[in-house]
């Protein structure tokens, strides 16, 4: 397999100004928190997601003077949403590609139990299994728009798609996730 | 509009993202339709759901520190020519510590807290000092749980003696102190641990601070109280949840009284 040629990740350590400090720290770093979270969903897994974030901040930092002010979040996210989609094309160059299935499998049907307790506990557990079964592509709307609360013209700028292409990908997102849930709603409704 | 067109826009139009004349097309559908209503509401319910149930993965306490240690060292080694003392991984600034109090004398004045600006910028730097500490070998210079050895210990590399108490009995133990550099000027970082998190007191003495005990303020996802009492400002930093970090700072200024 060959490695994609990522420059940047060998260039020149950049130094921020105290400056450039205090913007980074006020305008980019509140977001840690929802980078991690991308990151975590996209990646689907612990590890690999605090790398990821970590590499993606390096880069934030050595090209913070490209950052002109404005949406420091959808900045920050384009730069792990990047970061991430790069570590899984590399992983499925090294093994078999299960990133970009668009197919789901349903989740096996459960017999609900008497304790409310635990059924709340698979109840959870399911919608982030549905979650971590969508492709990579779908996770993300999903993510940016259900936990970020991100609007389509800024799901728009960190994945660097059109708006369109965001909205259908919401739908298609959506309606698998559903399609992945079904077996659950009696609960819901019970 | 038939059922087919309405499906497919149904997540954006929940979404409140569809221009006014399409949304009031699916409205009006929505109103004949019992299917298509019971579609757009099987999809709120999953939205519900999301939101609920799906974890929020916060970034955990170490990714933080490394994270804001690698802005705060590109920016420190940036400075480097102008402020050769400013060292944070080695014990430079012990001397420079020294150094600075030699030439200050006496009792020193953080001028610039007057403004709301200067303030903020203490609340920042309160916090980056915060999580440098919490890099390896940087929380403690002297770790001890005995506020007699933490007490003295500042002797002799302070022009002042913070008031050192040790709450372990209220679940907030005490585990060493150090010297921190804030602003150009030394002052005395008390190390105290609550469950897994730590929080750092920055004691200075502050003739012009004035009381103003407020609610927590979050600042990059950590907490700050800032207190003061009969000259000497304290500032309240960690990740514990703001309640009982308050109740920490209750206790440490009924302390002092």
């Amino acid at each position: 397999m060959t490695h994609e040629e990522r420059p940047e990740a060998t260039g020149p350590e950049r130094h921020l100004s105290a400056r450039e400090l205090d913007r980074f720290n006020e305008c980019v770093l509140p977001y840690l928190d929802a980078a991690h979270n991308l990151a975590r969903y996209l990646l689907r897994d612990g590890h690999e997601a605090e790398d990821a974030v970590q590499d993606a901040f390096l880069r934030a930092i050595r090209y913070f003077d490209g950052f002109r002010g404005g949406d420091g979040r959808a900045w920050l996210l384009s730069i792990v949403r990047n970061t991430c989609f790069t570590r899984l094309r590399d992983r499925s160059a090294s093994r078999e590609n299960v990133e970009f299935v668009e197919e789901i499998h349903t989740t096996g049907e459960e017999s609900p139990g008497p304790d409310v307790e635990l059924e709340r506990k698979a109840a959870t557990q399911s919608v982030r299994e549905g979650l971590d079964r969508l492709a990579a592509e779908f996770r993300e709307v999903l993510v940016l728009r259900e936990l970020e609360g991100l609007s389509y013209k800024e799901i728009a700028q960190v994945s660097g798609v059109p708006i369109g292409t965001v909205m259908s990908r919401l739908a298609r997102g959506r309606k698998q996730l559903l399609g992945a849930l079904r077996p659950k709603a009696p609960e819901e409704k019970g | 509009m038939k059922c087919e067109e309405v499906a497919e826009r149904l997540s954006a139009f929940q979404d409140d993202e569809l221009d006014p004349v399409t949304s009031r097309e699916i409205e009006r559908h929505l109103d004949g339709c019992a299917s298509c209503a019971e579609a757009l509401g099987r999809m709120m319910e999953l939205s519900e759901r999301l939101r609920e149930e799906a974890p929020y993965y916060r970034a955990p306490d170490s990714l933080r520190a490394r994270v804001s240690q690698a802005a705060w060292s590109g920016a420190s080694r940036g400075r480097a020519t102008a402020r050769p003392r400013m060292g944070v991984r080695g014990r430079g600034w012990l001397a420079a510590a020294a150094a600075v109090l030699a030439v200050a004398g006496g009792t020193w004045i953080f001028s610039s807290l007057q403004g709301q600006a200067g303030f903020a910028s203490i609340e920042r730097e309160v916090v980056s000092s915060h999580v440098r500490s919490l890099m390896a070998n940087h929380l403690m210079d002297v770790a001890s749980t005995d506020q007699h050895t933490v007490k003295p210990w500042f002797n002799g590399k302070l022009d002042f003696s913070p008031p050192v108490t040790d709450f372990a009995a209220s679940g907030y133990p005490l585990i060493g102190g150090r010297l921190d550099y804030l602003r150009g000027h030394s002052v005395a970082a008390l190390v105290y641990q609550r469950r897994q998190h730590v929080i750092n007191v920055f004691v200075w003495p502050d003739e012009r601070a004035t009381g103003a005990a407020g609610a927590p303020r979050t600042l990059q996802g950590y907490h700050v109280i800032h207190e003061t009492h009969a000259g000497t400002t304290y500032w309240i930093v960690s990740d514990l949840n703001p309640e009982e970090l308050s109740a920490f700072a209750k206790l440490l200024v009924a302390a002092l009284r």
